[in-house]
């Protein structure tokens, strides 16, 4: 007969005050695998924990059942303190009687004082046909592979590098940079990317742990925790870049002009063979293959004649390349809405009416103005500009239900900017309410008001509309009530952020998941914001969610650490609570392959049978319920125990 | 000839039947025949936009079971608001199993009202049935050199989800007008309200609306605006003279059905035109610009 002692926390008056503890002490003593029974004030605490191992050697116990908290809370707590005596931590559950009991029953004691009995006979049952179970031992490989060059993925790139790994940062376009190194300035500080991401770049760059994968894509990544196998694709540059020199020769002879320059988001065009901007690192040419005359068309080829460093061959060069990975961190960031939405206000249609990261290229000493404001239209200064915010975002019914965190403030900085830009400008400012809840925001945003003059006018704008050369901006003060029609040079809506286009095809290759607007999901919203759901998968920068620069460096930092923390050993250890199949029972018809959320078990070729892959399996429980034959089980919850916990709930009655 | 049930409303048998003259008229070249059934009944009007509860959509929801009586599983309006009450009364019941329990239950006395019946406005009809590919090749007399504003209003566009259209940038009548070879003239009032049913009550708040859209068409360029909506028309057109009123220096402009300008296009006979509602005369600037006969310019 197992001796199992049982272990009832008061919690303070937590329990005690709606459960009747010796009414649960003396009905779970008379359960006859029950060795000892036992109530305490506050079990978690050092005299607590001394109690229950005390216990444990003086009466041999072979299992606990533990009536207390969540055991979120303290099951690993009590785990710890069985095994420092000898007892196996697996042999020790908890009988949730607070969440489950006492709070939610506060008001009917005696049904609680039943509840909780039953909710501790169950655990009984598991317990006693619990196995003891032994952390399972995984090697790991020294190596990050951060997806997304933007600030979040190089903050994150030279955290690890600098704590000794090596670093793998693939980024999908030609240089590592991301939005930030479109913007004009940043905000509260105005200091510009230039003087504060370039070095960041360069130093990633020259970094002796850092490999930057420009223009490279995940193909498909397999394994596990400690051991992933990625496939990255290069994808085809038609140009040998261990030749090319970034001189940009190509650029200033490809005849193809005309294509939206991505880097200027669209407000200045760029060549076929082309360098996103001058900066960019690393600092070399590629040619885009659905522009290029030569790959159309097989006509011009003067690139390949003026290259002075002979690097250009217009052969497809696409290479793929397998890493092995030792943890991944996602900084695949942000975008704005598209262009095609917003009718109501002119986007797309209306020249001078732009998003607000193409009034940052407007305003950036870096931009195709070189820093003067001019309207795209005609070229003429805008005297007035009406900025929109919340365009999409705060919009349930039709866009984006969140805001998009960002706006209010680079709002704020746009307006300063411009007024610093032309001095005799009236900028106004169409908002909701200000968000600036950052440091040194507040004040920023007090600073265009007072200091700068910004008009800020609270209400949404309806319509926006060309007339006569001007842009008609119809909306309402909601603070006075009044009904406004402005007549302006120039409109910027600040748009909604999305995630990055892709992010849900790379999502799925990497089976973590995304919400309903493609934010990359986190495991827990407070207290995991940078784990995902699969281990040795980590989130840094927008992609989870819209941030400034400030969280983004914060996060890439942070999700930097946990790599490096998962990385520090040898080994890895994985709690032991993982599906196992009974070779004698299975019959391969492999439908708990179909139904693993991590590809964690697969039928074998060789012997016909399942097999679950320890470093993969999250313990969930899936194939085991799925299974017709009941070969797959999760260790320590075993259908019999299964059932007889519920059997105990129903009072002995045989559940079918 | 194709056959499709047609819901007309009660606008199109009285201020609005030119409407539906020429409607039908252009329709029946396209060789579609809108077939109106009897014991049509109220549309719902406002009346079942605007309140939530059940009864209100009785109206729509019986003429929805008449289309089912004429086994098809769809139907045509030509009037926008009969096309919005009685689409998204539709919509309601495909999406409410339980509402349409209940309304079956109440409507006893009929048979039970199965859902499925797509409620289409003629011009869905015209630009995914017919095609406006169709409509050019029928053709015989290009509106070459008239510049036409198509007005959309709201029901047609509004809300999102019953809408044929974007509903800030609508383009299936301006499709349509150059399908008829006319100019088109685009006014980014296309969509902005036209005061609606307040002109029973407030005709100076619907005036200062439609002399808002009017003008900016005319400011633009416009010899003629087209609408689909009977309410619209009658705003746009019949209150010109109280703009006059408050505006002594506005011009005026003719205001028409779309389906004139088909009828006209097509080289209907003129009885077919649908001409007659219109209050301010469109005649003097068709006779300039699309009947005198063409000067060939010396072949």
């Amino acid at each position: 007969m197992p001796r199992i002692g049982v272990f009832v926390c008061h919690c303070g008056l937590n329990i005690a005050a709606t459960v009747d503890i010796a009414k649960v002490i003396d009905r779970v003593s008379q359960h006859p695998a029950v060795a000892h029974a036992e109530d305490y004030i506050f079990m978690c605490s050092d005299p607590g924990q001394l109690l229950v191992q005390g216990k444990i050697q003086e009466l041999g116990l072979d299992g606990l059942v533990m009536a207390n908290c969540s055991p979120t809370l303290h099951e690993r707590t009590f785990r710890n303190a069985a095994a420092l005596v000898g007892l196996n931590p697996y042999l020790v559950e908890i009988a949730n009687i607070r969440e489950a009991v006492s709070w939610p029953h506060m008001k009917e004691p005696e049904r609680a004082t039943e509840k909780a009995i039953e909710i501790i006979l169950a655990t009984v049952e598991k317990v006693r046909q619990n196995t003891e179970l032994h952390t399972i031992k995984v090697p790991v490989t020294h190596s990050v592979m951060i997806i997304g060059g933007g600030v979040a993925g190089i903050q994150a790139a030279l955290d690890c590098a600098d704590a000794g790994l090596e670093v793998h940062l693939v980024e999908r376009t030609s240089s590592i940079g991301g939005m930030m190194a479109s913007l004009s300035e940043t905000f509260p500080t105005l200091d510009c990317p230039q003087c504060i991401l370039t070095p960041k770049m360069t130093q990633a760059g020259k970094h002796p742990n850092i490999r930057i994968h420009a223009y490279s894509e995940i193909e498909e990544v397999s394994g596990f925790v400690g051991n992933f196998q990625a496939k990255v694709r290069h994808k085809a540059t038609y140009i040998d870049w261990s030749k090319c020199t970034g001189c940009g020769v190509c650029m200033t002879v490809c005849p193809t002009k005309k294509i939206p320059s991505e880097y200027n988001h669209g407000m200045a065009n760029r060549t076929a063979a082309y360098i996103p901007f001058p900066q960019a690192v690393p600092n070399r040419a590629v040619i885009d293959d659905k522009n290029c005359l030569w790959l159309l068309k097989g006509k011009c080829g003067i690139c390949a004649k003026k290259c002075p460093a002979e690097a250009i061959h217009y052969e497809d060069n696409t290479e793929i390349e397998e890493l092995e990975i030792g943890a991944i961190i996602v900084a695949t960031g942000m975008e704005v809405l598209p262009v095609e939405h917003f009718g109501e206000y002119g986007l797309g249609k209306i020249p001078d009416v732009v998003t607000g990261i193409q009034f940052e290229r407007l305003l950036a000493p870096s931009g195709p103005t070189a820093g003067k404001v001019q309207r795209p239209s005609d070229g003429t200064e805008p005297k007035e500009i009406a900025f929109l915010q919340c365009i999409g975002s705060r919009d349930p019914a039709n866009y984006k239900p969140y805001c998009s965190k960002v706006c209010c403030m680079y709002t704020g900085k746009q307006a300063m900017l411009y007024k610093h830009a032309v001095h005799d400008g009236q900028a106004f400012v169409f908002y909701i309410d200000i968000r600036s809840d950052g440091k040194g925001y507040e004040e920023f945003i007090q600073r265009a008001m007072e200091e700068e003059k910004v008009l800020y006018i609270r209400g949404k704008v309806s319509k926006v509309f060309e007339d006569e050369g001007k842009i008609v901006v119809w909306g309402t003060d909601t603070l006075t009530g009044k009904w406004i029609e402005l007549r302006v040079d120039m409109v910027v809506l600040a748009t909604a952020a999305v995630a990055s286009s892709g992010v849900n095809e790379l999502a799925s290759k990497l089976r973590i998941t995304t919400d309903e607007h493609g934010w990359l999901k986190e495991a827990h919203l407070k207290l995991q914001p940078v784990e995902t759901l699969t281990a040795g998968i980590y989130l840094a920068g927008a992609a989870q969610f819209v941030k400034d620069i400030s969280d983004t460096v914060a996060q890439a930092s942070g999700a930097a650490a946990k790599a490096i923390a998962l990385l520090s050993k040898d080994h890895l250890e994985r709690v032991p609570i993982i599906a196992c199949v009974d070779q004698d029972l299975c019959v391969g018809c492999g439908y708990c392959e179909t139904f693993c959320a991590y590809g964690a078990i697969a039928v074998d070729p060789v012997t016909g049978k399942a097999e679950v892959n320890e470093g993969l399996c999250e313990g969930c429980g899936g194939c085991a319920a799925h299974c017709p034959s009941g070969a797959a089980t999760l260790t320590n919850y075993g259908k019999k125990q299964v059932f007889d916990m519920i059997t105990t709930f129903t009072n002995g009655q045989v559940v079918q | 000839m194709e056959t499709i049930p047609y819901f007309p409303g009660c606008t199109c048998k009285a201020d609005a039947l030119p409407f539906e003259v020429s409607a039908k008229a252009v329709m029946r070249e396209l060789d579609i025949e809108m077939r109106e059934w009897e014991r049509w009944t109220c549309c719902g009007t406002v009346y079942s936009m605007t309140t939530d509860d059940l009864i209100h959509q009785l109206g729509p929801a019986r003429n929805l079971i008449r289309v089912q009586e004429e086994g098809s599983d769809r139907v045509v309006t030509i009037c926008s608001m009969c096309y919005s009450t009685l689409k998204l009364s539709a919509m309601m019941f495909d999406a409410d199993e339980e509402k349409l329990q209940k309304l079956n239950d109440f409507l006893y006395d009929e048979v039970d009202y199965e859902g499925g019946i797509r409620v289409m406005h003629i011009l869905e009809l015209l630009r995914d049935d017919v095609g406006f590919e169709a409509v050019k090749e029928r053709v015989v007399r290009p509106l070459e050199g008239l510049r036409v504003a198509p007005y959309y209003g709201c029901t047609l566009v509004r809300p999102t989800e019953a809408g044929i259209d974007d509903r800030e940038e609508p383009r299936v009548m301006h499709d349509l007008l150059e399908a008829l070879g006319a100019e088109v003239v685009d006014s980014p009032f296309k969509v902005e309200c036209c005061g609606s049913y307040e002109t029973v009550d407030r005709p100076e708040m619907v005036a200062e609306k439609c002399h808002r859209i009017l003008s900016d068409a005319i400011k633009r360029g416009a010899d003629l605006v087209v609408t689909s909506c009977p309410l619209c028309e009658f705003n746009l057109d019949d209150r010109q003279d109280v703009i006059s009123s408050i505006a002594p220096r506005f011009p005026g402009i003719p205001v028409l059905y779309f389906t004139s300008l088909m009828a006209i296009a097509f080289d209907l006979p003129e009885e077919e035109w649908g001409l007659e509602s219109a209050t301010v005369d469109p005649l003097p600037v068709l006779q300039e610009k699309v009947l005198a006969p063409k000067d060939e310019g010396g072949g």
